[in-house]
């Protein structure tokens, strides 16, 4: 440790202005997301498996073919993409569910939202940043994946059911798993700034995404179908289907609509609740 | 410089921040000082924008910490609590705070080297010591170059050479024309450090003076006095207005009359003294003796161990 500290030099001038500000926030954000290796390792691990699990999947489908019923025959070749994609998805919702989450929720875990706060006191613009960085990533990422597991499922269910990316809405749909899953990061990251502690937003957002909403289904009712139809993540990955299946409500891009307006509500939320809350 | 007015902040029932108004001064050591749960965290916390006040104002420089645009270029803090990703690098939790100011790199390796953090830079900040992890405090506090600094507890975890160099840091900081506000729960440690002193107590204020004038006003002057005819002088010195309490190594200890007077009604007597030594009451005494009736964790028993005490190591304590 040096005994003197006469070498702090002034530092340099600073540029102003509001977008060269939120920029600068991209920035660290954008650092904070890459230097913590559990990041890199979980999305590297999302696309491994997912591409993987889709393999898998489509293989054991085709193997299995003269045993699967016929309606079960008639659904896959209704929208292979759909199947196709809705394999991986399993894994990567939950992969980015847990990401979301600790991407804000441990800021108070560790204690660094303190740092992060005497930094850019200025809370929603913060927490914008960190949405939008952590946002681009996912969709990045989710839509690579979504271009892999097609590559992979589409050769090995040719010759049970044939698609290719120009059919009608077979494009959208593997963009639209991308977009599906940067919207649920978004959605678990709210989820996470609301809720604060890591395990308990965790286990909120996997108990509803992938336990509570899909067995809305069993609603009876017209009624039943109807919140069913607009649950955030049920409406949410129509996207990601080429064909509506015969219950949906809604068609891919008012679903998305749907999941949206549910992920700006708590957004909103998150936001109004950082600004109020002591850190 | 930083004024704080009228500032108050509740957490249900308990009243953490009362009224408190102070102004802290550039060039100088500002020390704050109070027992532990005096609310002087609270009291930081609001001025760095942390915490929302129930009423009253914090500003720095004239403006509320949260209207700052780049505010670790002007405003430099070293919270108690941790603040810091336990699976990020030192180098690049200082990288991130940087990027948010504009600042260049370069800034950051000056600041590793200022601090004495290049060897553990590249390491994760969860694995470092109490030690280390003040260290990276308080580089993220000296990256923006700020004129004011904000110190919570800065010595606690380090040891005594980091203690005398974080001494000296803020005397030369200050001498530069820098405001630095720094809270303790160590008298001492505030006697060798701070040129002025605000002390609280139960979030209320109790003095607002220099350090020196502190410590005149609260030591209580006493003499020790020892002789082989003890009951004589605890009744010629009872006579004249002293007030007379037996030490239990057979030594008087009187106050309420000075040294001189006690040796000359002795010589009048024909007294034989083998002691007479005036005793200014320690600073830690004195301190305890000011902040009595507002210590929010006493404990029954005196001298047993205050259970909120910090781990504050020995060495804190120089006399």
């Amino acid at each position: 440790m040096t005994a003197t500290m006469t070498d702090t030099k002034p530092a340099a001038p600073s540029g102003s202005g509001r977008s060269t500000t939120f920029s600068r926030l991209l920035l660290a954000e954008w650092t904070k997301l890459r230097s913590v290796r559990s990041t890199v390792w979980s999305l590297l691990l999302l696309v491994v498996l997912t591409l993987g699990f889709t393999a898998l999947f489509t293989w054991l489908t085709v193997s299995q073919w003269d045993q699967s019923s016929k309606s079960q025959q008639q659904q896959f070749i209704n929208d292979p993409v759909g199947l196709i994609l809705g394999a991986g998805f399993q894994l990567s919702q939950l992969a980015i569910c847990v990401l979301g989450v600790m991407v804000m929720a441990s800021e108070y875990s560790t204690g660094m939202i303190r740092s992060s706060l005497l930094a850019v006191p200025k809370r929603t613009p913060m927490l914008l940043a960190k949405s939008v960085v952590f946002v681009a990533l996912v969709f990045v990422v989710g839509v690579l994946t979504a271009f892999g597991s097609f590559f992979i499922g589409a050769p090995i269910v040719h010759s049970k059911a044939a698609v290719a990316l120009g059919d009608p809405g077979v494009l959208r749909a593997v963009i639209g798993a991308g977009l599906y899953l940067a919207m649920l990061g978004l959605f678990a990251l709210a989820v996470g700034a609301i809720i604060r502690h890591v395990a308990g937003a965790i286990t909120g957002i996997i108990g509803f995404v992938l336990v509570l909403a899909p067995l809305a289904q069993l609603l009876p009712g017209n009624v039943g179908d109807h919140i069913h139809a607009y649950l955030p993540t049920e409406a949410g990955h129509l996207i990601a289907q080429s064909r509506p299946g015969p219950h949906d409500l809604l068609t891919p891009w008012q679903g998305f609509g749907v999941f949206s307006v549910w992920t700006a509500i708590l957004l909103a939320l998150a936001i109004w609740l950082l600004n109020r809350r002591d850190a | 410089m930083i004024e704080v007015r009228d500032l108050s902040k509740s957490y249900g029932d308990k009243r953490a921040v009362d009224h408190l108004s102070f102004t802290i001064e550039p060039g100088k050591v500002t020390g704050f000082l109070g027992p532990n749960g005096a609310g002087k965290s609270t009291t930081m916390r609001m001025i760095l924008g942390l915490d929302r006040p129930d009423g009253g104002t914090a500003t720095i420089a004239g403006r509320p910490y949260r209207d700052l645009s780049e505010p670790l270029r002007m405003v430099g803090a070293l919270l108690e609590a941790r603040a810091v990703h336990s699976g990020r690098t030192a180098y690049n939790h200082l990288l991130v705070l940087a990027q948010t100011q504009g600042l260049a790199r370069k800034r950051v390796d000056e600041v590793i080297d200022l601090i004495g953090l290049r060897e553990a830079a590249n390491k994760r900040a969860g694995g470092f010591s109490l030690g280390m992890g003040q260290r990276l405090g308080l580089a993220a506090a000296m990256l923006g170059d700020p004129q004011v600094l904000i110190l919570d507890e800065p010595v606690n975890g380090l040891d005594p050479e980091g203690i005398h160099w974080i001494r000296n840091l803020m005397k030369e900081l200050a001498t530069q024309g820098r405001t630095i506000f720094v809270s303790s729960h160590l008298m001492n440690e505030m006697a060798v450090t701070a040129d002025h002193l605000i002390v609280i107590g139960r979030g209320q204020l109790i003095a607002d003076c220099p350090t020196h004038e502190f410590i005149a006003r609260s030591s209580e002057k006493s003499v020790r006095v020892a002789g082989p005819d003890l009951t004589r002088l605890e009744q010629i010195i009872s006579a004249e207005g002293g007030k007379v309490t037996a030490g239990t190594d057979g030594a008087l200890t009187v106050s309420d009359l000075e040294a001189p007077r006690i040796g000359e009604l002795a010589a009048r007597e024909g007294l034989v003294l083998h002691e007479l030594t005036p005793q200014l009451a320690s600073l830690e005494e004195a301190f305890m003796e000011l902040t009595r009736g507002s210590v929010e964790y006493g404990t029954q028993a005196q001298g047993a161990a205050d259970p909120n005490t910090k781990p504050a190591p020995a060495q804190a304590r120089p006399r």
